[in-house]
Formats: structure tokens, sequence, C-alpha cells
């Protein structure tokens, strides 16, 4: 677009794209190629698919976190009905890809619904009623699958789910997501729900219609919340109520909070880390909740803005930097994203 | 003599309705704010009470008096922060009850803060563009897939957003964060992103607090700049009295939430009920 600073040459808005697109791609494609030809053992590629629906769940978790400035503490719920919403589908649907992502897009949708049940009253409300709904609601999700054995298959489980979610479906679905929720909120309607985290009564003011976005936002997140879901469905083949707990919300929601609230980059980090960890050293496991603990307070201590604050991480921004010869100049001006 | 913008050298205050004062030169038009009899309570405290004013179309009116007397209080009644338990404001001849902050912005009143409510983490640029909120029509969708229509509003915004920031000078800082820039042009980009909803009655609440005396005086300049270049009216809290009296056409003064005098600020500065006011503050301190 135009330049507002004198002298500093901008890479072009469409041009920006197309780098990101063709280098993802790229990725995709040498990705793929390893899985395919053998390179890594099924441990490997199992950490590398959930690695991909923790990313998922986080980025999107931090939209209503991050990005809207709320605290829903039940994101495992919204992820449990896309996942059942999906895998029942798929268990009626042939193995195709239309079927796949078709059960994708109900599994976002059956999650987007629930979202806007529940975010329409909670979120009218001045104060913090979503954390206490939204803990209820995942709470009131997990009850109903094990009471519900003719449908859900109860405690346990629903078995035989095709198993759609290959390295490529995981990826591309998580790339586009990604994509989407970056794309919203660098747009007129993602600014509006910033406004709201950053003065509520100041966005209002300025015309903001604020329940619109606030719902707006968390139907969003509970809409990718639930296409995560769908994918782990596909990933593990049967889905059981335990997969779902409250201590599933907090996990997705430390990821957030120590990747940076706000912070896309930062959230995609964390959840990497925080997935390949306990998957890699046995013993993470076991003091699981005491390092989360310990991580969290030393975050809080030392960084409480996370990771990577609100930072986000853009190639095209360093590729300005570079054509412009200042790649290690201190930016004088502000170089965030979703800031 | 503060020097007077083309519009004022003609301006005389007329009374209309028997109810208050408006620049002649409006009173042809309905009042672009008629509020009657408006109260609040606090609890036991009455905040505000019957308080009564027109302002005129394109009128710059100030609204005084000492601390605490109730000013920031009428400016969040007119922009429905607070219900008032009695009287009504019609604005731009409709009747502002029940409408939410939002719908009250779109109807045409943008306002700034007291205490200054930047999105501070987000860009000068940003803050302006936030102010944009109605007149676009491209959905979440068109957004979200890239489609024609949000190229369209990015650069329609984008070239509105630098316009309205080059009045105050700040088009320089638009890629600076909001919560970065000193005092002043943090008042001013409030006023900047206040225009950007395009209203029709612009409230600023006491913009040049934390002024010096030059910027204060650049300030009365920009006041009446934009009251001309826009063609709206503009009511001001201040406790600056050279800027009040140099650029407001209509004063009201409010003390414990009554007004107790309204006029031409030759009328107010002569008026012993409001000397007594403020000297009764000044020999309270
Ligand atoms: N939400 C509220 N609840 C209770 N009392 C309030 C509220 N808002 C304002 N008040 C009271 O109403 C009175 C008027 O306050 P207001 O802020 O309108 O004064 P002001 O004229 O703007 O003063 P200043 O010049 O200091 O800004 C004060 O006594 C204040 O304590
Ligand atoms: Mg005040």
């Amino acid at each position: 677009m135009d330049k507002t600073m004198r002298g500093y040459r901008q890479i072009p808005v469409w041009l920006k794209y197309l780098i990101n697109a063709l280098l993802l791609c790229t990725l995709l494609v040498l990705g793929n190629h390893i899985i395919a030809s053998g390179g890594v053992n099924r441990a490997q590629k199992a950490v590398i698919l959930q690695i991909g629906i923790y990313i998922l769940l986080a980025v999107s978790l931090n939209v209503a976190t991050g990005y809207l400035g709320q605290l829903p503490l039940g994101h495992a719920g919204f992820m449990a009905v896309g996942a059942y919403a999906a895998a029942l589908l798929w268990k009626a649907l042939p193995k195709e890809t239309w079927a796949v992502i078709l059960g994708l897009l109900l599994g976002g949708l059956v999650a987007a619904l629930f979202g806007l049940v529940i975010g329409i009253p909670a979120l009218r409300l001045k104060g913090d009623y979503l954390a206490i709904i939204t803990l209820g609601f995942g709470e009131i999700i997990r009850v109903l699958i094990i009471n519900l054995p003719g449908i859900t298959g109860g405690t346990p489980g629903l078995m035989s789910i095709p198993k759609h979610s290959t390295f490529l479906v995981v990826y591309i679905t998580v790339i586009l997501s990604c994509a989407l929720i970056h794309t919203l909120m660098k747009s007129r309607h993602g600014r509006a729900i910033l406004a709201i985290r950053e003065n509520e009564i100041a966005a209002e003011a300025s015309g903001v219609n604020t329940t619109f976005y606030k719902v707006l936002a968390f139907a969003v997140s509970a809409f990718f919340a639930g296409v995560a879901g769908a994918l782990y469905a596909g990933y593990t083949g049967i889905l059981t109520p335990g997969n779902f707990t409250f201590m599933t919300s907090i996990n997705i929601l430390v990821m957030v909070v120590l990747g940076g609230l706000g912070s896309m980059a930062g959230s995609i980090i964390a959840a990497a880390i925080l997935t390949y960890l306990p998957l890699a050293l046995q013993s993470f496991n076991k003091y699981r909740m005491v390092i989360y603990a310990v991580l969290l307070i030393a975050v809080m201590i030392f960084k409480p803005s996370g990771l990577l604050g609100r930072y986000d991480f853009s190639l095209s921004r360093i590729l300005e930097k570079a054509i412009n010869g200042r790649l290690f100049k201190k930016p004088g001006k502000a170089g965030e994203d979703h800031a | 003599m503060p020097k007077f913008g083309r519009r004022d050298v003609s301006s005389k205050m007329v009374p209309l309705d028997g109810l208050g004062i408006i620049p002649e030169r409006d009173a042809g038009k309905p009042p672009i704010l008629d509020i009657r009899h408006l109260c609040v309570d606090f609890g036991g405290l009455r905040a505000v009470d019957d308080f009564t004013l027109l302002i005129g179309r394109t009128e710059i009116a100030g609204l005084i008096g000492p601390n605490g007397a109730g000013k920031t209080t009428v400016f969040n009644l007119l922009t429905n922060v607070y219900k008032p338990t009695q009287g009504r404001i019609l604005l731009n001849g409709q009747d502002t009850r029940g409408k939410s902050m939002h719908e009250l912005n779109r109807l045409g009143i943008a306002r700034t803060f007291q205490n200054i409510r930047l999105f501070a983490s987000m860009t000068v640029e940003d803050n302006v563009k936030v102010g944009m909120s109605h007149g676009y029509t491209d959905g979440v969708f068109t957004d979200m897939f890239r489609l024609p229509g949000w190229w369209r509003t990015e650069r329609r915004q984008h070239v509105r957003a630098l316009e309205l920031l080059d009045l105050f000078n700040l088009t320089d800082k638009a890629d600076t964060l909001a919560g970065n820039l000193p005092y002043g042009d943090q008042r001013r980009l409030e006023i900047v992103r206040a225009l950007a909803s395009e209203p029709k009655l612009l409230l600023l609440d006491e913009p040049a607090a934390g002024m010096n005396p030059s910027e204060t005086h650049e300030l009365m300049d920009n006041i009446r700049m934009l009251r001309d270049r826009f063609d709206i009216a503009i009511m001001l809290i201040e406790h600056d009295m050279n800027l009040v009296m140099g650029i407001c056409e209509g004063i009201a003064v409010l003390n414990y939430g009554r007004i107790i005098a309204k006029g031409t600020p030759k009328e107010i500065q002569s008026n012993p009920v409001v000397i007594e006011a403020y000297l009764g503050e000044e020999a309270a301190k």
C-alpha cells in the first residue's frame, strides 16, 4: 500500500501473500515427501500430527483470549463437539476427499453453533461470566458424552472412526485456518475485536458494536477449535470423554499464555514445544502440572506478556527490512502485527 | 483578543424557544442537541440536576464548572454511558433514550475522554480506522478471503486515516503504537479517532489538559478549523478559561450538578454568580 514512511520501500500486499503461500506450499510438499518416503517412524509421525492439532487449538483459543481479551475455560468442549460431529459424519460417509472436507467443516460449524449459544448470553453481560459459563460448558459436554452412549459411544468411546487425518490433511487445514484467522484480524473486523480488548468503552463510543464483535470472535474461536477436534478424531480413530477434560482446556490455555497473549506465532511455538515435550520425555508427563506451574510463574515474573508478547512473526517484514538495508537496525516504528 | 475564524465574525447568539441561545447562522435549522430537564442520581447524590441546553448545528459550545460539578457526567449521559433518571435528549431531533453507545455514534455523536482511552497497543493509524465503524459493507467472509471488498475498504480507510491524521500533524506517527505517543499527541489522536466516525456533534472532555500554552493555542485554532471544515457542532469541557472564552460561542456553567449560568463568553465573564462559584472554589482551596 502507500508509504507512510518516506523512502521506506514496502512490498505490496499481494506479493507478501504470494511469497508466504509459495513458501508454505514448498514446506507442505517437502514434509509430505519426507513422511511418505518413510523418513520418520510411527511415533515421530504421531508427534508431528499432534503438534499440528494442538497448534490449531492454541491459535483458535488465542482469538478469544489474546485478541478479544476474554478468558474461556472450556476450549476442550468445543473441540469435543467438533470431534464427535465429524466422527459421526465420517463413519456414515465413504472415505473420499469431499467427505473429509465436509467433516472438518461440520466439526467447525457445530462448535461455532455451540459458541453462539453460549457466547450470546455470556458476552452480553459485563464482567467475567464467560470464564464460569465456559467452564460449566466444558464439563456439561463431557457429562453428556458419557450419558448418551447411543450416539457417542459413552465412556468406552466412539470406535473405528476413519483415520482421515494424514499429514497433508492436518497441515493444510492448520495452515488454512491460521491464514484465515490472520486475514480476519488484519481487517476492519479484526481491528474492532482488538479495540474491544484495548478499551471496551472507547470502542463502543467509536461506533464498534462490541456485543456483535465479542460474539463473532468467540464463535470464530469455537469454529476452529471444532475443526481441530475433527482433525483429532481423524487422527486417533477413537474418541472417549476422557480426551476432553478440564485439564485439556487448561493445557491449551497454558500454550497461549506462554506463547504470548495475542501472538499467533507465540501460540504456534508454545503449542509445538508443549506438545512435543510430554511425548518425548516420559518423565515430563509425570511432572507435567508441576512444570507448567513453574513455567507459568516464571513467565509471570520475568515476562508477563509471554514468550513473544504481542509480537508476530512476519517474513515480509524481515524481507522489507532487508531490501531497505536495515535488517539489523532496531525498528524506529512499531513492528507488530496484531498488536 | 483572540482571532476569530470567518464564521465567527458574523455570529451573534440569538434566543431559541426561550430555552437557550444558539448562533444566528444556525437559527433556521433545528438544534443539533436539545437537552431538557436532564437529571441523574448516583445513590443519594444528584450528580446532574435539571440540565436544559440547546446547541446549534455549527456552534462551539463550552461546559465549564469547578471540579466535581458534573461536567463529565453530562457527557456520559449524552453518550448513554449512564441512563438519565429524568429528562430527555434529542440528538438531531431524535430521542436518544435506549440507544446503545455505538448506535449513538452512528447517529452522529462522537467523543473524547478526560482520562485518555486510546487503543494503546494498536498503531495510531489503526486507532483512527477503528473510528471508521460505519459506511463499510465488506463482511467477515469478504475480509477473511481477501475478496475485492477488503482491498477497497483497506485502501479507503488508509487514505482517509492519513488525511485525518494530517489535520493534527500526526501522519508521520501513523505506524507508532498509540500508547507510545507523547501526552499531547494522545489527546490529539483521540480527537482524530472521534472525527473518523464523521460526527455531527463532537464532544471534547478537557482537550487541553496537560498541554502547554502554545499547544493550547494551536488546539484552539484546530478546533475552529474542524468546525469550519466539517461543519459540525463541538461541545467542550475545559478548565482553561483562555480557551473557553476564546473559542466558545455559548457557555453553560455547572456547579453541584446545576446550571448556574448560560450565555455568551462576555455574559459569563461578568456574571456575579459564576465569579462567586469560582471564587468560592478558590477560597476553599
Ligand atoms: N459512576 C458514578 N457513580 C457515583 N458517582 C459518580 C459517578 N460518576 C460521577 N460521580 C460523581 O458525580 C460528581 C460529578 O462528577 P464529574 O466527573 O461529572 O465531575 P466533573 O465536573 O467532570 O469534574 P472534573 O472537572 O474534576 O472532571 C462527582 O461528585 C462524582 O464523584
Ligand atoms: Mg470531568
